[in-house]
């Protein structure tokens, strides 16, 4: 009946995907930010060292007799002393000649511009941070230059880089994982309030299409409130089509029926045997066509209820007993009787109007076909099954498969008024409350419906 | 029997009352729901037979103002609506019973006794001739002090014949009071009902003579 909708990707899906990727994508950003700085801090560190150690052997040059002096002070090359026994290279030039240390360190040296040069290079195969500085001196008319170059690999320094980019990588994770789980809290929160919506929507009777009138987020007022002019429509629409059941009902039947009264009046004053043919076969056919209106009737109203069964709790004796109390007047008018056994009380959960509409056919259908002065027997057990049988002809054993479908009727129903609804409505009810509908006959001759619930 | 006939169909109405008035009952039709309020304050009836609609009003409406008004006449609804859950609804608002229009008169009837024998053994209802008492509701011929109960179709049968003594009813007649229109009914049956009758009233100062071509007919003897 419900056609599944059209469904394309997931919201909640969206939701958590692009919460995550965004929460990934920071959490990338905030390492490589948190790893950079780390690593410009420390490279800070150690040119700052550099500095200080080329400003001290820089300050220990003198120019004595016009002769250019070094004495590398040994606190120099102790600042530069770090845990992992870092190597450190140092060249001195002097108006750009080579004067002591390492001859390969200039080269890798970049020349210098300003006072300060810091670059990173390549020595002997392994990666140095290099600073050169020069100073000018001046001594008995004579000026010279006095460049000096110092070297350190960055052993350390690395390694306290993997130490930072270690916990920076730690952070980003876990800054990944709390977002990641408040993204999914948030989006289960609010898919949940559409959840609670479809919820409190699906538990709502068929017969309920009154509005909603519990709070929802604002975001979510325009659906409810489309959802509520829709079944305001809807029950708009279909009160008014039961009206118009009822009144295309009222105004076929009342006419049908004064014509009736009429042909049953004047039948009793007609006397020519070919006028009462007539008028009786006039009869007939109102009869006929008045039970197949209301059979069709019932059938809708009866397939509208089997889509959307509601169980309640009843009592299938009394359920019956009422039925079979109204259906006494018309089993006396034909001299039959009506008799009920079974257990005292048998209760089940159903729909009460359809069990007693599918049960008035199987009577009504025996009370047909049942001979004078005989017996209809209705037995209800707590199966629970219900089993009508009558002291008729019973049914042919070729057409028990067929008689259950719609308008089709036993050869031997020629001479009676029916629609070929009656067992069919009693069929639909069984399957609706997941029972069935079993036709037989009885060995000792006549019919036997059961209807098991 | 006294009926009130709430029904705003005029033909209907005049039907359903000229075969009730034939049956021997007494009829008072109201076509709209003021009528039957002012029919119901001044006069006592046995049965209200009651559409459900009607010009001024849902005849559910008088049928709930009816029951809070504590009166116990008994109610039939005649409804040519949709079939099951009106049906049902009418009977928990207090109707004793309904009947689908169009319906037969004689299921109009029976459900008429069957409703009046359940609200009352009435004895009120009672017809007394030549000795014999005939309580239609309940069924029960009483001849000769001894009561015994009448099949439906010889009850029926005797209903039409004490309602008019001396009139002759044809064997056509009686069979369309008897048998509904989809009952295969032979000459054969109704004189078996007749001798059924005839055999009832054998100690009393009633019989049914057979006038031969012409039909039946109740005599009192003196």
């Amino acid at each position: 009946m419900t056609t599944n909708p059209n469904v394309s990707g997931s919201l909640r899906n969206r939701l958590v995907l692009t919460l995550i990727g965004g929460a990934a994508v920071l959490a990338v950003l905030l390492f490589f930010a948190v790893r950079n700085y780390a690593a410009q801090v420390a490279q800070q560190g150690q040119d700052n060292i550099l500095e200080a150690s080329v400003t001290s052997i820089l300050d220990a040059a003198a120019l004595r007799d016009g002769v250019l002096e070094v004495d590398i002070p040994y606190a120099a090359f102790s600042m530069l002393t770090t845990p992992t026994d870092d190597r450190v290279f140092y060249a001195i030039y002097q108006d750009g000649v080579f004067l002591s240390g390492y001859e390969d360190l200039r080269l890798a040296a970049a020349p210098a511009q300003s006072d300060w040069s810091f670059t990173s290079g390549e020595l002997r195969g392994e990666r140095i941070r290099q600073v050169s500085a020069s100073r000018t001196l001046v001594g008995l008319g004579r000026q010279t230059e006095i460049e000096v170059v110092l070297g350190q690999t960055q052993d350390a320094l690395s390694r306290t880089l993997d130490q930072i980019s270690r916990n920076a990588a730690f952070l980003g994770l876990g800054f990944f994982l709390l977002t990641a789980a408040l993204s999914f809290w948030i989006t289960s929160t609010t898919i949940g309030q559409l959840n609670k919506l479809t919820t409190s929507v699906t538990r709502r009777g068929p017969q309920d299409l009154s509005p909603f009138k519990k709070p929802v987020p604002r975001e979510m007022a325009p659906l409810v409130m489309s959802l509520n002019s829709l079944m305001g429509r809807l029950d708009q629409s279909l009160s008014q089509s039961e009206d118009f059941i009822a009144e295309a009902a009222h105004r076929v039947r009342t006419p049908l029926a004064t014509v009736r009264s009429y042909a049953e009046a004047t039948l009793h004053r007609v006397e020519r045997k070919e006028n009462r043919e007539a008028l009786r076969a006039m009869v007939r056919a109102i009869d006929e066509s008045s039970r197949a209106a209301g059979q069709l009737l019932d059938h809708a109203m009866i397939t509208f209820r089997t889509d959307h069964l509601v169980r309640e709790d009843v009592d299938l004796v009394e359920l019956i007993r009422d039925l079979v109390q109204r259906l006494t007047p018309i089993a006396e008018m034909k001299e039959l009787s009506l008799s009920m056994t079974g257990d005292p009380t048998v209760p089940y959960s159903g729909d009460p109007i359809l069990i007693q509409n599918a049960v008035r056919n199987m009577i009504d259908n025996a009370l047909k076909y049942a001979p004078l002065d005989s017996t209809v027997e209705i037995e209800i057990t707590g199966k629970p099954e219900i089993k009508v049988s009558d002291s008729g002809p019973g049914f042919l054993p070729e057409e028990i498969e067929t008689l259950t479908r719609r308008f089709e009727r036993g050869k031997n129903a020629a001479g009676t008024i029916g629609s070929g609804l009656g067992l069919t409505i009693a069929q639909d009810v069984a399957i609706a409350h997941g029972g069935t509908l079993v036709l037989t006959n009885q060995p000792s001759g006549g019919a036997c419906v059961i209807l098991s619930l | 029997m006294k009926f009130l006939l709430v029904e705003d169909n005029l033909d209907l109405a005049n039907a359903v009352s000229s075969r009730m008035r034939l049956d021997g009952h007494v009829i008072d039709h109201a076509s709209n729901l003021e009528d039957a309020t002012a029919f119901v304050e001044t006069e006592e009836y046995d049965l209200i037979l009651l559409d459900i609609m009607l010009p001024d009003g849902d005849g559910r409406d008088f049928l709930k103002r009816h029951r809070a008004s504590r009166l116990d006449t008994p109610v039939i609804v005649l409804t040519a609506r949709s079939q099951v859950s009106d049906r049902i609804g009418s009977l928990d608002l207090g109707a004793d019973d309904y009947v689908t229009k169009p319906f037969d008169h004689a299921e109009l009837e029976a459900r008429c006794r069957a409703v009046l024998r359940r609200k009352s053994g009435s004895a009120k209802s009672t017809i007394e001739i030549g000795g014999v008492v005939f309580d239609p509701v309940a069924g029960h011929l009483t001849v000769a002090g001894e009561t015994l109960s009448l099949r439906n179709r010889e009850l029926r049968m005797m209903e039409l014949f004490i309602n008019a003594p001396g009139h002759v009813f044809s064997k056509q007649k009686l069979a369309d009071r008897l048998f509904s229109y989809d009952d295969s009914v032979t000459d054969n049956a109704i004189e078996v009902y007749v001798g059924r009758l005839r055999k009832h009233l054998e100690p009393s100062d009633l019989k049914i003579t057979t006038l031969r071509g012409l039909g039946y007919r109740l005599d009192h003897d003196h």
